[in-house]
């Protein structure tokens, strides 16, 4: 590996890079898929590659291979070199990274069970237990239960001097209940939907979820959603459960506080950003009782980690205070050129703070969300439930959509109950929720505390061409937002 | 590029030196590159080449799966020995139906040489052509991919296919004074394709969606740009066109098979061997795709199968199989992947002359599915929806959001236009007309 790295950065400065960082990755995964009883899929993966980032004639160029020889390094190398002039027949000013950064070290994910050592009987027992017990209630059609484990070695060596190890272990798991009758289709899952959660931890994160114990009920309330009255139509109070929250903050704050897509970046693609830099430091983004955080450093978050793939280190930032926006996620080139718009200021450093990651050896590094947490209130949920007079709590997300500058959203919740007189009563189906983002968030006027705060995993972010699929987390607790519109019937 | 008589190499060595009962061997490679833009300039800049063997193996009914993507033989031996230990671990699969047995495979075309060896000096002028077109006033991103794929697939029945093909792939999204504009092409051949004339019309877009009026929610009648008819057809072929979501009972076609649920102008069908689209000619199981006709004059007529569902209906696969080796695949069962929607006889002109007042929508955006039994699908307008009064485009407006049966919206077409774009997906690509659909209900606006 070291050979490859060498070589790389050599030939890179040979053929007249002014920069170049290169990336070696090796990931092993493992994915188990359960479906009404049977294992459907046990699946072994091996994926290894190296990435080469050239800055020449000021404008970026990147090549990678999945062969891990002198020859092809040579070649990836020059390729980089040569995409990256021909980049410059199109730029409008020379790539600025500011300071070189060098850092060496190492870093690895602490787990307390490596979920490599454990035997595949194991892992599949548990499996087959947990889709068996929501087999077991009558109405269920279809059953999953889903387990992923995922080990990643990489490498990080550049010009300026930085080389990097690092060993980010994830695991998630989840279980999922439907049924269908007389036309209608329901389901939920558990812990969380789109498949599983996830965090940076070993096989003792699937323990504590406990799938077997909570599938007879995650499976008896996709029966009762079928007989469920939908949610009504009215503007009313919504309470949103943890999951819910969490990927509210994804794709409300998360994304829209990139500003690589802030700088039009994703222009094409994914999209801009309502959060445009006139509004940092300004712009009130919520009410007093948002705070929300970008912190690479949290334990167990799968956008934890020692250094970004720039090899910047980890670390916390404010996003939010108190309401008010004031933080950005940066990399190197989009934070020097923050600066040179804005200047400097106690919300503009120039210095990346840390999030440029790319999903595999054969992409970019590009701005992801770490760990983007919305920090605990003070409410316990019951009290919560028992100070909201009349309103709506819905629970695990059923499907997401939001504009293409992270404003106008609509979310639907796999399940629902309203709430009369501070009691949870009737259960809801096909539970809706939409608003603009500024507005939803200054409408939040609690928070639940730390004891319902949970670190969840997001391991399907897409974002950038070609698709990179990042993995980021996001730490939310129940809270509650007023005058909301809801509905039910689709 | 491995090339056909390397990946025959490969994979039967290792197909020979598998003691499994039963293997399968897909073989992947990808060698492309894409050059991406952004305010006015090329941003990112990027080539991969990669090979990826999926291993499947069984043991009577216990069903295994590895990926790798080294090809030594010690790791491609090392995969198929992970797949054996997971279906050593693995309970009995009841419906597994065994490996398919071999069929002809016919070559069909879809490899261009020229596209193949685009090179990145010719995608950046092109991305430069397409700059100056935008001028100093227009703010002009996008992408331009092209590269060379290959798939081939043997299995211990005897299975062996190889098919190659080139993709070009390229969007844009032009800004200016407050609107903007989008085009976007598929090819698998670089005759015909240039950035300049596709990106004109994204130019022109974007400068008549400058200053758009706000426009209350309801129900309008739509004409739809074929962008935003992929986005429609592609919901309807991914979450129901599959026999998995019909057997499970979670697909729009469930109780509609034979009966006239859409629109009399509504013809779709699949075909992996039709070179108006981006050819395939068997799928990841090695069975050659037929051409099968999902909706026929607004009946539904069933859906695609692969060896396992077909098995279950004791009918033979049509030759949609996903791979299963895949954790993102392994449970979606199989699908429509060169899809086709029957053209009309309309210009777009003539699609707005029938709208006395209605909404003129050039793509959507970020559409996520909210209820599966009448495909009901919630995203946003994006780059250009316009208000029509009279048959006449008026002004532009905001962007919407809609949340909308595509039975019923799909049910509603009241004309379909005679010009089709051939538009990418992740599997494959759609070839699709505008339409004029009579109700399309949009439940909410953004402040753009």
């Amino acid at each position: 590996m070291d050979e490859l790295v060498t070589r790389v950065l050599n030939a890179a400065e040979l053929a007249g890079a002014a920069y170049a960082d290169v990336r070696v990755v090796e990931t092993t995964q493992q994915s188990l898929l359960v479906r009404n009883g049977s294992v459907q899929a046990v699946s072994w993966t091996e994926d290894v590659g190296f990435g080469v980032r050239v800055v020449a004639d000021g404008a970026w160029g990147f090549a990678s291979s999945h062969r891990i020889d002198s020859e092809e390094a040579e070649r990836v190398t020059r390729l980089a070199v040569q995409i990256a002039r021909a980049s410059a027949l199109a730029k409008r000013e020379d790539v600025d990274l500011g300071e070189p950064v060098v850092q060496r070290g190492s870093y690895r994910t602490p787990v307390e069970v490596d979920p490599f050592a454990v035997s595949l009987e194991t892992k599949l027992e548990l499996l087959l237990r947990a889709d068996q017990e929501m087999r077991r209630v009558v109405g269920v059609t279809t059953t999953e239960v889903e387990a992923v484990f995922i080990r990643q070695r990489k490498t990080f060596a550049s010009t300026e001097g930085s080389l990097l190890t690092q060993e980010i272990v994830e695991t998630g798991c989840g279980i999922q209940a439907t049924a269908v009758r007389d036309g209608e289709v329901q389901r939920r899952s558990y812990p969380n939907s789109v498949g599983r959660h996830q965090q940076t931890r070993g096989w003792e994160f699937v323990v504590e979820q406990d799938l077997v114990g909570n599938a007879p009920r995650i499976a008896e309330e996709a029966v009762a959603l079928l007989s469920a009255d939908p949610c009504p139509d009215e503007v009313t109070t919504l309470i949103l459960g943890g999951s819910q929250v969490a990927l509210q903050i994804h794709e409300s704050c998360g994304h829209a506080i990139e500003l690589d897509r802030v700088f039009g970046a994703e222009a094409a693609f994914a999209g801009t950003s309502f959060l445009t830099p006139d509004k940092l430091g300004n712009f009130r983004y919520g009410s007093e009782v948002v705070n929300i955080t970008a912190d690479a450093t949290l334990p167990g978050g799968l956008g934890t980690f020692g250094w970004d793939d720039e090899g910047v280190p980890a670390q916390r930032v404010d996003i939010v205070r108190e309401g008010l926006f004031v933080g950005y996620l940066t990399d190197r080139e989009t934070a020097r050129r923050l600066l040179r718009l804005l200047g400097p200021s106690p919300y503009v450093t120039g210095v990346s703070n840390g999030t440029s990651r790319a999903s595999g050896w054969n992409r970019i590094p590009m701005i992801r969300m770490t760990n983007v947490n919305l920090l605990p209130g003070t409410w316990a949920l019951e009290d919560l439930i028992a100070d909201t007079d009349r309103g709506v709590f819905m629970d695990t997300n059923r499907s997401w959509s939001i504009d293409d500058r992270r404003l106008n959203f609509q979310f639907g919740c796999e399940i629902a109950w309203e709430i009369q007189n501070g009691r949870r009563t009737r259960m809801l189906r096909n539970a809706l929720y939409t608003g603009i983002t500024p507005e939803f968030w200054r409408s939040c006027d609690a928070v639940c505390n730390a004891d319902q705060w949970v670190l969840w995993g997001t391991p399907n972010c897409g974002k950038g061409e070609p698709m990179q699929v990042g993995h980021t987390g996001h730490g939310a607790a129940p809270a509650r937002f007023r005058n909301v519109r809801v509905f039910g019937k689709v | 590029m491995l090339g056909e008589a390397e990946a025959r190499r490969l994979l039967l060595d290792a197909l020979a030196r598998s003691p499994a009962e039963q293997t399968e061997l897909v073989l992947v490679s990808w060698n492309g590159a894409l050059t991406r833009f952004a305010n006015n300039a090329i941003h990112q800049n990027v080539a991969e080449r990669d090979v990826q063997v999926l291993v499947r193996v069984a043991s009577g009914r216990r069903v295994g799966c590895a990926v790798t993507n080294r090809l030594e033989r010690n790791a491609l031996e090392r995969a198929v020995e992970q797949a054996r230990a997971a279906a050593r671990a693995a309970p009995e699969q009841p419906d597994f139906p065994g490996l398919p047995d071999p069929q002809p495979v016919e070559p069909v075309g879809g490899f261009d040489d020229a596209l193949a060896s685009a090179s990145p000096d010719w995608r950046a002028r092109q991305v430069q052509a397409l700059l100056r077109l935008a001028g100093s006033d227009a703010v002009a991103a996008g992408a331009l991919e092209t590269g060379v794929h290959e798939v081939a697939v043997a299995n211990s029945r005897g299975v062996f296919c190889y098919h190659t093909g080139t993709r070009l792939h390229f969007s844009t999204v032009i800004h200016a004074d407050g609107g903007s504009g989008y085009a976007e092409r598929a090819a698998w051949r670089l005759e015909g394709f240039d950035a300049v004339s596709a990106g004109r019309l994204a130019v022109e877009r974007a400068r008549k969606a400058a200053r758009p009026r706000e426009v209350a929610p309801g129900t309008y009648t739509v004409v739809l740009d074929p962008y935003a008819v992929q986005a429609v057809v592609g919901w309807m072929a991914y979450a129901g066109a599959g026999a998995l979501a019909v057997q499970e009972g979670r697909s729009w076609m469930n109780g509609r098979v034979g009966t006239a649920a859409l629109s009399e102008r509504v013809t779709v069908w699949d075909d992996g061997r039709d070179l108006d689209g981006i050819p395939a000619p068997f799928d990841f199981e090695g069975v050659p795709k037929q051409r099968v006709v999902i909706v026929e004059r607004g009946v539904p007529k069933g859906p695609v199968y692969d060896t396992q569902t077909a098995a279950k209906e004791g009918r033979q696969s049509t030759g949609h199989a996903l791979p299963r080796a895949w954790p993102e695949t392994a449970s979606i069962g199989p699908i429509p992947t060169n899809v086709f929607l029957a053209p009309g006889d309309a210009t777009v002109e003539e699609l707005l002359e029938g709208v006395d007042r209605g909404l003129y929508v050039t793509r959507f955006w970020y559409t996520r599915l909210v209820h599966p039994r009448d495909c009901v699908v919630t995203g946003m307008t994006r780059d250009g929806v316009f208000w029509i009064e009279g048959g006449e485009v008026a002004y532009p407006v905001r962007n919407l959001r809609f949340t909308q049966g595509y039975v019923q919206a799909l049910g509603s077409v009241e004309g379909v236009g005679a010009e089709t774009y051939l538009l990418g997906d992740r599997f494959g690509a759609y070839r699709v007309p505008a339409l004029r659909v009579a109700e399309f209900t949009f439940t909410g606006v953004t402040e753009f």
